[in-house]
């Protein structure tokens, strides 16, 4: 199994990148300047907007960042890059990997296995551990963007592996400190609220599944609630004591940002503004509206900030957070008729995939959330399998945009080749046939069609100064689709147990 | 898994680790008024496109043969040629006459990479693949192991990718044609190595074995009725191919001079630089290079060179098998490397290859002499600039190799095919690693200390010493492996050999 953890080793590429800017700004940010400045600091663009608690992470690095290169912790070396820094960066990401590594082993061990000889190659937990270590979409956004993911991934999937081995305070632990590393994971913190609180608060079930209130355990409720605080209280305690909460919370949240960001992650909202688009250029065509009372800012310019629709109604961060929550209401499915982790599990995917459809400016890689925990689901039920696929290629595929450069192409093309190779023929092997059905299956190929398009033919083509977004809108819708559709077949097989469980009942 | 999934997962990991290794520094970078090795190839383009055939190997105004004057024979100007063809048709100043001297960008970089990536894939990668599953014996899972370590052999990579090379093209078609003789088609064999041989002139390290084999195969079927058949449609077809590569040439006996003066310069020396075979490591003792004339250095080294490629050849001549055919392979381009004239560090990858034949048979002193002759590249390695890929390449093979290779052993003792000499084996092991461990330990002294005033070469000169005791240790065993092959084989499933 840890054959396996090297190939992530030969990623020690010199690339460079936005994000490398951006942490390298905070390995400064934190080392050189007291505490109480490091949320006030702005000189570069890139501003500290992660919780304390990554804060004191750079902090940790910068001391070991010291002996590779002096010149990277000054603020105002912007843009600062040498190959000792780079080297550094590169080799942090490398080994902070190794809590990821742990974390799918950990995960590997919960896998449940049917019984059968096989070989190596044939194993859940080996097809489960590849797919996860070598997660394309992983290992793009980590280690040639530049990002510590994988990290944080790592404290997910051992928190999620906790929970499936029943040691629910650890998990509890490792998720608060997940959050305060990254308040991305917010996403999902209501699935865990609602799982923890029930399965574990309220220690037995009556027969029929449903509720018994009186078996709730006060002593159980205490320790959660105790971890909770004191975790945040260790984060953010110094910023309240100086009374800076409030600034902190405003860098954390930029609401300011735009519905969607510059490139538009494949979300219902990608799709609500294609047909916001599309609807106003036939508007303009048809003579029904004048070109000069079109508002002029282009979502698709590239930039960071907010606009209006043209002609469907314009939307704003609280509309984003009721359809988020009314298309997570399914978790309430675990609070009556709770089926152990693993129904944690697929609620957690669902909570993820949900905030990613309908949230306030995704970002592409949030897909990351929902596909990493749903690997773990993938290799042991066939139906999911396929979804997964589906899914897997999909966001994998939107990602691509955010390698753009040349020398980029063969490295995100061979992998992902990799991966998606890989993925198919094993879990194919595992599930003893087809995953997917016809339709499924074109719309998978028509990727390759979209890639030589946007990669070849478009650049060659006269369009490319005029509307240089067309690409990216492509894919974004293209993928939209797909993420979409998985979503949905998603929340149906949700639904469909739900109610295989009250006819069971009945 | 299926087969076909299995080694297009090896094959796309083998590219993605060619590509990674691509994005780094290459030969000469930023390094005026020569540069290196991708001056000298983009230069060739810009020549072989703008001249006319009969100017390329001689000095003229436009051709100034000291920079960079094309040295390897006409394939690879052909080659050249279609590149630059192709060149000329992104960007023409890449390939302007004179114009483009010294020209270096992030565009021409990619398309220089990209002419390697493809040739690589046209027609290494295919060999490689079809040697694994007609030509080695083992399970599926082994071939296919046997594929993925081939294409993470740390010293092709580098060399083809980072400091920039087409070595891919020459030891793909060589190895072309052993898959084919080992099929049993001598003739497309032998052409196929003609071609290799006119790509670059180094092949000749190969040609004895080819040799040796061919005229075997043709004496065991007789040399009175078949045999004579086989022997004179093998030369034939050698003969046509050579001619048909030199067809501009062969107009005028000055130009095949000319030609063959450019390809074997015999003024230049016992050696150059440091190199890790004899001479280059007998100087440090004696300094053989100024005692000894040039001329009785070129017998020396001709007389040493014959004497160690005789007994395997004749090995060879007598028992044409397809094992014995790899063994002289090996044997026969180490012994060329370690006693012949003028040899370059890069000329390690021409034993490089058949050794990658042998990681399947003989798995410890392949894997043992494959990390010895990347590491022996080391100094070129440092001074372009690929620490790191070196580092990650090597211990991406170490580990693979010794991982998949070991775990599919199962009587491991036989497979050192030393007979009586068992007892070798687990001090065999031992000593691997401690060669490894000191391999690793000379890298990063070469990299972290600064030699001593008085002896500023102190590291590259251990290096090439080092690698050069490794070299000789292991023609030794090779040639004992291939002589004392007892005479009933103890393999399974052997290959028919004709």
């Amino acid at each position: 199994l840890a054959s396996v953890s090297l190939i992530t080793a030969l990623a020690a590429l010199p690339l460079h990148s936005t994000d490398f800017e951006v942490h390298r700004n905070w390995l400064a940010i934190t080392h050189s300047l007291p505490v109480s400045k490091w949320y006030h600091e702005n000189t570069s663009e890139w501003t500290l907007d992660y919780p304390p608690l990554f804060a004191w992470f750079e902090y940790s690095l910068s001391h070991v960042a010291q002996h590779f290169d002096k010149e990277m912790l000054v603020v105002q070396n912007l843009l600062y890059t040498s190959p000792a820094t780079i080297l550094f960066q590169r080799l942090s990401v490398i080994v902070t990997d190794i809590v990821f590594i742990y974390a799918v082993k950990e995960c590997c061990r919960s896998v449940r296995e049917e019984k059968g000889s096989k070989d190596l190659l044939g194993h859940p937990f080996f097809i489960l551990a590849a797919l996860l270590l070598w997660n394309f979409g992983l290992l793009i956004v980590d280690h040639i963007h530049f990002q510590y993911n994988g990290f944080l991934f790592g404290i997910l999937l051992l928190s999620v592996a906790r929970h499936l081995q029943g040691r629910h305070l650890e998990g509890a632990l490792l998720f608060t400190v997940l959050l305060n590393l990254k308040h991305i994971y917010l996403y999902i913190a209501p699935a865990y609220g609602i799982f923890l609180l029930r399965s574990y608060c309220f220690t037995e079930d009556n027969t029929d599944g449903s509720v018994r209130w009186s078996s709730f355990s006060p002593v159980r409720l205490v320790a959660l609630g105790s971890i909770v605080i004191s975790v945040g209280a260790l984060s953010f305690g110094p910023f309240i004591a100086m009374g800076q909460l409030p600034q902190v919370l405003s860098r954390l949240f930029p609401f300011k940002r735009g519905l969607c960001h510059a490139y538009w992650a494949p979300n219902v909202w990608a799709l609500y503004n294609m047909v916001d688009k599309a609807l106003s250029v036939l508007g303009v065509r048809l003579k029904l509206l004048d070109v000069a009372k079109l508002p002029k800012a282009s979502m698709t310019g590239g930039l960071v900030q907010e606009f209006q629709h043209s002609i469907l109604p314009s939307v704003s961060p609280s509309i984003t957070l009721i359809c988020t929550l009314l298309s997570i209401m399914v978790m309430l499915s675990i609070w009556c008729r709770p089926r152990g982790a693993r129904g944690f599990l697929r609620c957690l995917v669902v909570c993820a995939l949900g905030s990613f459809m309908f949230g306030w400016h995704v970002h592409e890689k949030a897909i990351l959330m929902a596909i990493l925990p749903f690997s773990i689901l993938a290799v042991e039920s066939r139906e999911d399998a396929g979804i997964f696929l589906m899914l897997t290629t999909t966001g994998h595929y939107s990602l691509f945009p955010l390698l753009f450069t040349a020398a980029e192409l063969p490295i995100k093309v061979l992998l992902m080749l990799l991966f998606t190779l890989y993925s198919f023929t094993s879990l194919k092997k595992l599930f003893r046939g087809s995953l997917l059905n016809p339709l499924e299956t074109t719309y998978l190929l028509g990727l390759v069609a979209v890639e030589i398009l946007c990669e070849v033919v478009y650049p060659l083509s006269p369009w490319q100064h005029t509307m240089p977004f067309v690409p990216l809108l492509v894919t974004s819708v293209y993928c939209s689709l797909g993420v979409c559709y998985s979503f949905i077949r998603l929340y149906v097989s949700l639904l469909r147990q739900h109610g295989t469980d009250k006819h069971k009942q009945l | 898994m299926e087969n076909w999934s299995l080694v297009s997962i090896c094959v796309l990991f083998g590219l993605t680790a060619r590509w990674a290794v691509s994005l780094n520094s290459y030969s000469g970078a930023g390094k005026p008024p020569m540069f290196g090795d991708y001056e000298a190839q983009r230069h060739w383009q810009e020549v072989t496109y703008n001249l006319p055939v009969h100017e390329w190997y001689f000095n003229t105004t436009d051709n100034n043969l000291n920079y960079w004057g094309l040295d390897y024979p006409p394939l690879t100007a052909y080659h050249s040629l279609l590149c630059a063809h192709v060149a000329k048709l992104i960007n023409p100043d890449w390939v302007e006459l004179h114009a483009s001297r010294g020209h270096e960008s992030y565009g021409h970089k990619l398309f220089m990479r990209a002419t390697v990536l493809v040739a690589d894939l046209l027609i290494y990668i295919p060999a490689v693949v079809l040697y694994s599953f007609y030509l080695s014996e083992g399970s599926n899972k082994k071939k296919v192991c046997t594929v993925l370590c081939i294409l993470l052999y740390p010293g092709l990579i580098l060399i083809d990718y980072g400091h920039f090379q087409y070595n891919s093209i020459s030891l793909g078609l060589a190895l072309w044609g052993v898959v084919v003789l080992g099929l049993g088609w001598d003739v497309l064999g032998s052409l196929a190595f003609v071609l290799s041989l006119n790509y670059k002139q180094m092949e000749l390290y190969h040609s004895l074995p080819f040799f040796c084999y061919l005229l075997g195969k043709c004496f065991k079927q007789g040399l009175a009725g078949r045999g004579l058949f086989l022997l004179v449609k093998i030369a034939v077809t050698v003969l046509v191919t050579f001619a048909l590569c030199w067809l501009p040439f062969l107009s005028d006996p000055g130009q095949i001079l000319q030609v063959v003066h450019r390809l074997f310069p015999v003024g230049r020396g016992l050696f150059e630089d440091k190199v890790a075979n004899t001479w280059c490591s007998l100087n440090v003792l004696i300094k053989i290079k100024t005692i000894l004339s040039t001329d009785t250095q070129l017998y020396i080294s001709l007389t040493t060179t014959l004497l160690a490629i005789l007994p395997s050849s004749i090995k060879l001549l007598m028992k044409p098998t397809l094992w014995q055919f790899k063994l002289a392979l090996v044997n026969s381009s180490l012994a060329f490397f370690l006693f012949s004239f003028q040899v370059h560090e890069k000329s390690i990858l021409l034993p490089a290859l058949p050794v990658c034949l042998l990681l399947n048979d003989l798995p410890l002193p392949a894997i043992w002499f494959l990390q010895a002759s990347t590491f022996s590249m080391l100094p070129l390695f440092l001074k372009d600039g690929l620490l790191v890929p070196y580092v990650v390449t090597s211990l991406a093979f170490l580990f693979f190799s010794i991982y998949l290779l070991s775990a599919l052993e199962h009587c491991s003792e036989d497979k050192l095919r030393l007979g009586p000499y068992r007892q070798l084996y687990r001090i065999g092991w031992a000593l691997f690693y401690f060669s490894i461990t000191a391999m690793a330990g000379l890298s990063f002294m070469s990299v972290a200390l600064a030699p001593p005033a008085q002896l500023p070469d102190l590291f590259p000169l251990l290096v090439s010493v080092f690698s050069y005791l490794h070299f000789l240790g292991l023609l030794l065993y090779f040639n004992i492996v291939q002589i004392a092959e007892p005479p009933q084989s103890v393999r399974k499933n052997q290959k028919k050999s004709n």
